[in-house]
């Protein structure tokens, strides 16, 4: 994004060509967060394209490329809520449908017959996982294992612990009953946090400290 | 008193996180988790995922915030 010499900020500090360019690197991110939830490509890039002016007319503010992610993804999160409130689109149900048989069928192992976890399926204790929070590579696995859940999943799950929609509200725009929208809550905790001890949290996860 | 399997259990631990339990569900959840580490475990470690979500946009940090 290169800003005109002239351009509507001539009010304002201009920002830097740094924090254009770190704010312009979080294009492709947003936008692939702005789809998964609004699942509408127009609506999803308009709402990337005010956040990313935002950002860029507020460039004063900032102290480190950690306050520029965090602040951009603050108003998009904002102009998602505030589109999704507005404009009431239902899930596509058969593929919530479909999701739901396959992801059963990885439920299933994690339980014996007798509703005990099985072996491989058993939360192991995690060593001071906030600790994880801090270190870049965590994060790194922490994305694969969103991306790797269903599409739908993973929207439902945003919507209710990034977006921060009150449950009832989750399933009233999504169209789905409230014991739908908990049991696939339920599967997203079970997928993630399994994929989180196999990538990091559990033994032999990590070949070398970091 | 109701006697939770596990499967159970984590059911209404993840439900927990996004309605009031009855007084019917936290007991005997309660109950299994005294007995129960994995799912312990399980408690714990859904309550970071809500944690490191909340986090979420924030990443990317360098190192640990002063």
């Amino acid at each position: 994004m290169r800003v005109p010499p002239d351009g509507p900020w001539s009010a304002y500090d201009p920002p830097s060509m740094v924090d254009q360019e770190v704010i312009a690197a979080l294009r492709p991110e947003l936008l692939r967060f702005a789809r998964l939830q609004l699942r509408d490509a127009a609506a999803a890039e308009d709402a990337v394209q005010e956040a990313l002016l935002a950002a860029l007319r507020n460039t004063g503010q900032y102290q480190g490329r950690a306050q520029v992610r965090a602040w951009v993804f603050g108003i998009l999160r904002h102009k998602i809520v505030d589109l999704i409130r507005q404009q009431h689109r239902s899930v596509n149900a058969s593929a919530l449908g479909a999701e739901g048989e396959e992801a059963e069928g990885a439920l299933d192992a994690l339980f014996d017959s007798s509703g005990h976890w099985t072996l491989s399926g058993r939360p192991q204790g995690w060593n001071d996982p906030d600790a994880a929070l801090h270190q870049k590579d965590f994060w790194d696995v922490f994305d694969a294992c969103l991306n790797h859940l269903p599409e739908n999943t993973a929207r439902v799950f945003m919507m209710r612990e990034f977006l921060e929609f009150e449950t009832p509200e989750v399933c009233r725009e999504l169209g789905i009953t409230a014991n739908h929208c908990h049991v696939i809550l339920h599967r997203a905790r079970l997928a993630l946090r399994q994929c989180l001890e196999r990538g990091w949290f559990g033994p032999g996860a990590r070949e070398a400290a970091c | 008193m109701l006697r939770l399997q596990c499967r159970q259990a984590a059911r209404l631990l993840s439900e927990g996180m996004d309605r009031p339990l009855a007084a019917t569900e936290r007991w005997p959840l309660q109950f299994h988790l005294l007995a129960c580490r994995n799912c312990r475990n399980y408690e714990k470690q859904i309550d970071f995922l809500r944690r490191a979500v909340r986090g979420y946009g924030a990443h990317g940090l360098e190192e640990p915030p002063a």
